[in-house]
């Protein structure tokens, strides 16, 4: 197992007012992500919790273009990867946030 | 000066083997004895391994000759497909291979290549070999497969008839002897499929021949990501081109479109006017489309195990005999996908920075089969069509049109990362270091970059057509190649500028939103979903059965 942090400053808090969501599921090749509304609105944080070691580089890439993509300021984000590949990632990143943009 | 020294040898074989048979009819336990009598040292031999079909009895049979009196045989087949056809190299039988096609025993054979075990002619594909067939390969000796014959060897396929016609063309009217191994013979076959004049003799088998299911994809595999790519491929070329002659891969991401033609398709409207005729397998993938009315007719080169029922009852889609039952012709199908059909879209396992593919690793050889043909533009073609013309306009915009030349377009589908995290794209392929070792003149491309159009990932289109140079070209490519260590070396700058120029189109410049990617697009998400769609017709083999 590897643990990795990312720590990202955004331009906007996202939007709609959900406090929390959770998409996907653990499985091989699949993750799940717990998306919480705790953070000050220009803050985003990425916990992932990875059976696949080696990849930091692969992970960093891709978390920089989620933020750059989906401005998901006042997110935690928390990720249990069972070895997922990256346009997976993406994809469930997206529907966290997708999610999280719901009325309540 | 005699000009008949090859008849004469041919009916001194008939004579030498007719001393086994009662009329051309052999039982099945005289069947090496028939190949001591009638093959002769250093014979050209096809044993007809087909894509699907097997003649198993023979080729066990062949293993068992008398090495003193069968050796050295020069085998030219198109499949090598059973572990008997590499047993005859390993027992001596035979030295030197010409072949096409050899996806199930890939690491084996690359082993015995690498080990000097087989004198390697050439890897050729499907329509070169049944090419040189007729030209400087053709076969002394022609083992074939059918599902009957009669008593004067009058042959019925059945729907996998495959290559048969064309290996008996080649052999048996240049003075070759053919043997056929049926399933069984009756007085009267359903149809003809091989006049009987053609077959020297028949050996009826105690079980029917092996056939391999190739064509089934079980929907419940299909990944959101492999959907993405499809609805993308549908709605940046299918729709834009307006192609409606085909031909499909046999991947994951190809059977996602022809789940999505019935749903994704049909909502854009697209029915009538993308994906009507195809050079195609009977893939079961296809049934929701063709229930719904989307497919008006299918070529075959083989059939698939399960489709026969179905396809017995839409004969106005399928190719059909007075029979019922399917007629396939590999030789015709290929010719079909190679100059009638408007695009080839398939996976492949490794992409380079010029579009060159490859499915190649250092420990599989897997062949060629027929990908190279269906996936390259036919010099020869010279009539029109609406996509093909585009495909040209867009590749030689200034050129005047009367003169410029269409394109065929040839469409590579995939995901960045393939299974365990391999990725698509590399810098060189591994096709090279096995040229380098096998020290081969060329080096095993299944589609070269020249012929390539579009790549499709889930991360975007590159539509090469618009590549003015090779610099632009390859950032093209690394602009859809995701994060993998070629997408992640891109030129950020030029790729945005390729973009605007829609060269590379994303997701969202197709007006496809991430989230919208659901499997409750696939009209049929299980194999069961298939069954239910042909109402009961299709009848999938018990390893996809898992209900």
């Amino acid at each position: 197992m590897e643990d990795l942090i990312f720590h990202h400053t955004t331009n906007r808090r996202a939007s709609g007012d959900r406090s929390l969501a959770i998409v996907g599921v653990v499985a091989s090749g699949n993750l799940e992500v717990l998306a919480e509304r705790v953070l000050p609105d220009n803050h985003c944080q990425v916990e992932i919790r990875t059976a696949a070691e080696g990849f930091r580089e692969v992970w960093t890439a891709v978390i920089d273009d989620f933020v750059e993509r989906y401005a998901p300021g006042g997110l935690k984000l928390s990720i249990n990867d069972g070895g997922a590949r990256p346009d997976t990632v993406m994809l469930r990143l997206a529907q966290a946030v997708s999610v999280m943009e719901e009325q309540q | 000066m005699n000009w008949q020294r090859h008849r004469e040898e041919h009916l001194a074989r008939i004579k030498a083997g007719s001393a086994l048979a009662k009329g051309k009819i052999v039982e099945a336990r005289d069947a090496t004895r028939l190949l001591e009598a009638v093959v002769r040292p250093g014979d050209r031999v096809c044993l007809e391994g087909d894509n699907q079909k097997q003649a198993d009895l023979l080729s066990s049979a062949l293993l068992a000759v008398d090495r003193t009196k069968v050796n050295n045989l020069h085998m030219v087949q198109s499949g090598v497909v059973l572990p008997s056809h590499l047993d005859l190299f390993d027992n001596g039988i035979a030295k030197r291979l010409d072949y096409a096609y050899s996806g199930p025993q890939s690491a084996r054979i690359a082993k015995m290549l690498f080990g000097g075990k087989i004198e390697l002619g050439a890897v050729h594909t499907y329509l070169e070999l049944f090419a040189r067939y007729f030209i400087d390969l053709t076969p002394n000796v022609a083992l074939i497969a059918a599902v009957s014959a009669d008593r004067d060897g009058n042959l019925y396929t059945g729907p996998n008839t495959e290559d048969t016609p064309t290996v008996v063309e080649a052999t048996a009217f240049k003075d070759g002897v053919v043997i056929a191994q049926v399933n069984e013979i009756v007085d009267r076959i359903p149809r003809v499929d091989i006049p009987g004049d053609r077959i020297d003799f028949v050996v009826e088998a105690d079980k029917p021949f092996f056939v391999e299911p190739l064509f089934t994809r079980d929907p419940g595999a299909i990944t959101e990501t492999q959907i993405l790519t499809a609805m993308m491929a549908i709605k940046g070329i299918y729709a834009p081109y307006g192609v409606k002659r085909l031909n499909h891969g046999i991947g994951f991401s190809t059977a996602a479109i022809e789940l999505l033609l019935p749903t994704f398709a049909d909502k854009l409207g697209l029915k009538g006017k993308i994906a009507s005729h195809f050079a195609l397998n009977p893939h079961p993938a296809l049934i929701p489309a063709i229930e719904s009315g989307w497919v008006q007719q299918i070529h075959s080169f083989g059939s698939e195990v399960g489709m026969d029922d179905y396809i017995r009852a839409r004969p106005d889609v399928y190719f059909t005999g007075a029979d019922g039952s399917l007629r396939s012709n590999r030789a015709f199908s290929q010719v079909a996908g190679l100059y009638a059909c408007d695009m080839f879209i398939g996976s492949t396992l490794q992409i380079d920075l010029d579009g060159n593919s490859s499915t190649i690793t250092t420990q599989r050889i897997a062949g060629f089969g027929g990908a190279p043909n269906m996936g390259s533009d036919p010099r020869g073609r010279r009539h029109p069509s609406e996509p093909w013309l585009q495909a040209g306009k867009e590749a030689d915009p200034d050129g005047p049109a009367p003169l410029r030349r269409g394109r065929k377009l040839v469409v590579q589908i995939g995901e960045t990362f393939g299974e365990k995290n391999v990725p698509l794209f590399v810098e060189k392929l591994d096709a090279l270091a096995l040229a380098e070792k096998l020290k081969l003149d060329l080096a095993p491309v299944m589609i070269y970059g020249d012929d390539v159009t579009h790549i499709v990932t889930e991360e975007g289109i590159a539509n090469l057509l618009l590549c003015r140079d090779g610099r632009e070209r390859e950032q093209a490519i690394r602009g859809v190649a995701g994060y993998t260590d070629v997408g992640r070396a891109r030129d950020k700058k030029m790729v945005q500028h390729l973009r605007e120029r829609g060269v590379i189109r994303r997701p969202e410049d197709l007006g496809i939103d991430l989230l919208d990617v659901d499997r409750n697009l696939l009209a049929a998400r299980s194999i069961k979903d298939l069954v239910r769609w042909s109402g009961g017709l299709y009848s999938p083999p018990s390893k996809f059965r898992n209900w």
